[in-house]
């Protein structure tokens, strides 16, 4: 439901005219993200939580660290699992039962942008090799959504990931045992960082609003990691972009991406 | 990130890749048109070792009826793989990952197919993975532009697929399934070569921003040497004796 939101002609008008004058529907430059707070530690439970807000849109993250049973092919590597999904009180056309394409697209686009960034290093957190590993589990609950879910679920998850706390565990007649009041610091390497872009006519747009999402022709989500590197891509919508563009919106999701990058790491 | 540890090699110091292309080399592609009776258009596409069926049905009436737009056909996708397509049974179910990818592609053949011309109807196109080796994506969308161009649905182009990728630290064309396991990043593309628009897109693994240029760079490469591929094989089919109209 992220995809196909229904808005009113005039207000699809007004969007455009005053993109052709060089200007956004609630003042932004192009390549100018919302305003993006991160509180961390909002559920005291979760072994790491964050609240990202994105102007309106309105993420909770929270990462869950127990033992687990490693994959029969990745013995010597913890796990990290990713998801996301859209709360019924974030929109009207949020619907509960199981989950639609697009948010199923949300969940594996977030998950692809921690994972593959390698953030952190699932080699560092096996217990026993091919019998205990860590696993870390980031759900991410939209509470309130003004378009750009994808951005919104990166920042929650980096942020939350990034300030949780590992549980310390020793293993007792090969099963692994909870010491408590232990922790050690997450094994991160690098801070990712998602940046998507709305392609309306010919203009490119960073971090669009609901009512942008609802009238864009594509868009893009570039994640990039701290040194720079392109990451995880994932292109949407019903039409293509031209090389020239690719270029330009990845250069931007870097330099866009940098500047949210520290409002991340000072949230810790 | 890393991929997963094997003893294969996958870069010689030769330049030769682990199943004896070049860098800048696809897999052999065959596609033939045509191959389902029941069907309104079909193909059948080699790709490496991925062999995908594709059949597409419609215009036609649109079921359950509230999806049907009274502006503009719509294009439903389903991307599937049979069980028996890979080294471990996959569940029939469809899975995250198919839901995913048939949107995906869905999104990259909307731009070509002319909808509009079809109101309150839907175009179903059906892809079945039959064997899967890497770049399934990339053959399923190339082969579903064939059959949706077979099933004689007016289109602005065909849309090419091919993924670009990096093993080894190398930039290569048409990643394989022990690259995309053990290799540094994967990006597939699909590309609609005379509207020059890239319509599929994703990215997994690391790329510097020189390595992305340059990624896009021999992905619409390939996905031009895949285009004319495509079109002979509907020349083959329109033209049974293969001769250029």
């Amino acid at each position: 439901m992220s995809d196909g939101l229904i808005i009113d002609q005039l207000k699809k008008n007004q969007i455009l005219d005053l993109l052709k004058e060089g200007k956004r529907v609630d003042g932004r430059q192009f390549d100018e993200p919302r305003k993006l707070t991160i509180d961390i530690g909002v559920i005291p439970k979760a072994e790491g939580s964050a609240r990202a807000r994105l102007g309106d849109t309105e993420v909770v993250a929270g990462v869950k660290v127990q033992p687990e049973r490693p994959f029969p092919d990745t013995g010597d590597k913890g796990m990290l699992i990713c998801t996301a999904e859209i709360l019924p009180i974030a929109h009207p056309s949020a619907e509960t039962g199981p989950p639609q394409p697009p948010v199923v697209e949300l969940a594996r686009v977030t998950d692809r942008g921690i994972r593959e960034s390698g953030m952190l290093d699932m080699k560092q957190l096996v217990l026993e090799k091919d019998k205990s590993v860590i696993g870390v589990f980031c759900d991410n609950a939209v509470t309130d959504h003004d378009g750009n879910l994808f951005d919104a679920c990166s920042y929650a998850s980096t942020a939350a990931i990034n300030a949780c706390k590992i549980p310390k565990y020793e293993m007792q007649d090969e099963k692994p045992v909870k010491i408590e009041g232990e922790f050690t610091e997450p094994p991160i390497t690098t801070l990712p960082v998602s940046v998507t872009m709305a392609k309306i006519g010919d203009f490119i747009l960073v971090d669009p609003t609901i009512e942008e999402w609802g009238i864009m022709d594509a868009r893009i989500t570039i994640t990039s990691n701290s040194d720079g590197n392109v990451v995880a891509l994932q292109k949407g919508g019903s039409d293509g972009f031209s090389q020239e563009e690719l270029i330009k919106c990845a250069e931007l999701s870097v330099k866009v991406g940098s500047k949210i990058r520290e409002i991340i790491k000072q949230s810790k | 990130m890393g991929g997963r540890d094997t003893d294969i090699v996958l870069l010689d110091e030769n330049g030769i890749r682990c199943d004896g292309r070049k860098v800048n080399e696809t897999r052999k592609v065959t596609i033939k048109a045509g191959v389902l009776k029941n069907a309104n258009g079909s193909a059948y596409i080699e790709f490496g070792d991925n062999k995908i069926l594709v059949g597409v049905y419609g215009p036609r009436d649109v079921h359950p009826k509230h999806m049907s737009d009274t502006d503009t056909g719509i294009l439903r996708c389903r991307y599937h793989m049979a069980p028996f397509s890979v080294g471990e049974r996959k569940n029939p179910a469809p899975s995250r990952r198919e839901v995913e990818i048939s949107k995906v592609i869905k999104e990259a053949l909307e731009p070509a197919v002319m909808l509009k011309e079809f109101p309150r109807t839907a175009v179903d196109v059906y892809m079945e993975v039959l064997q899967a080796d890497g770049g399934t994506r990339c053959a399923a969308l190339t082969g579903a532009s064939v059959a949706l161009a077979d099933a004689g649905i007016p289109m602005r182009d065909l849309v090419a697929g091919c993924a670009a990728g990096k093993a080894a630290d190398a930039v290569i064309l048409d990643v394989n399934n022990e690259e995309d396991q053990a290799g540094q990043a994967d990006l597939p593309i699909g590309y609609m070569p005379n509207l020059k628009k890239i319509t599929l897109l994703q990215l997994d693994g690391v790329l510097t921003p020189e390595e992305y240029k340059q990624c896009i760079e021999i992905g619409i490469d390939g996905c031009n040497q895949v285009y004319e591929i495509q079109k002979k094989a509907l020349q083959d089919k329109f033209f049974a004796t293969g001769e250029k109209q």
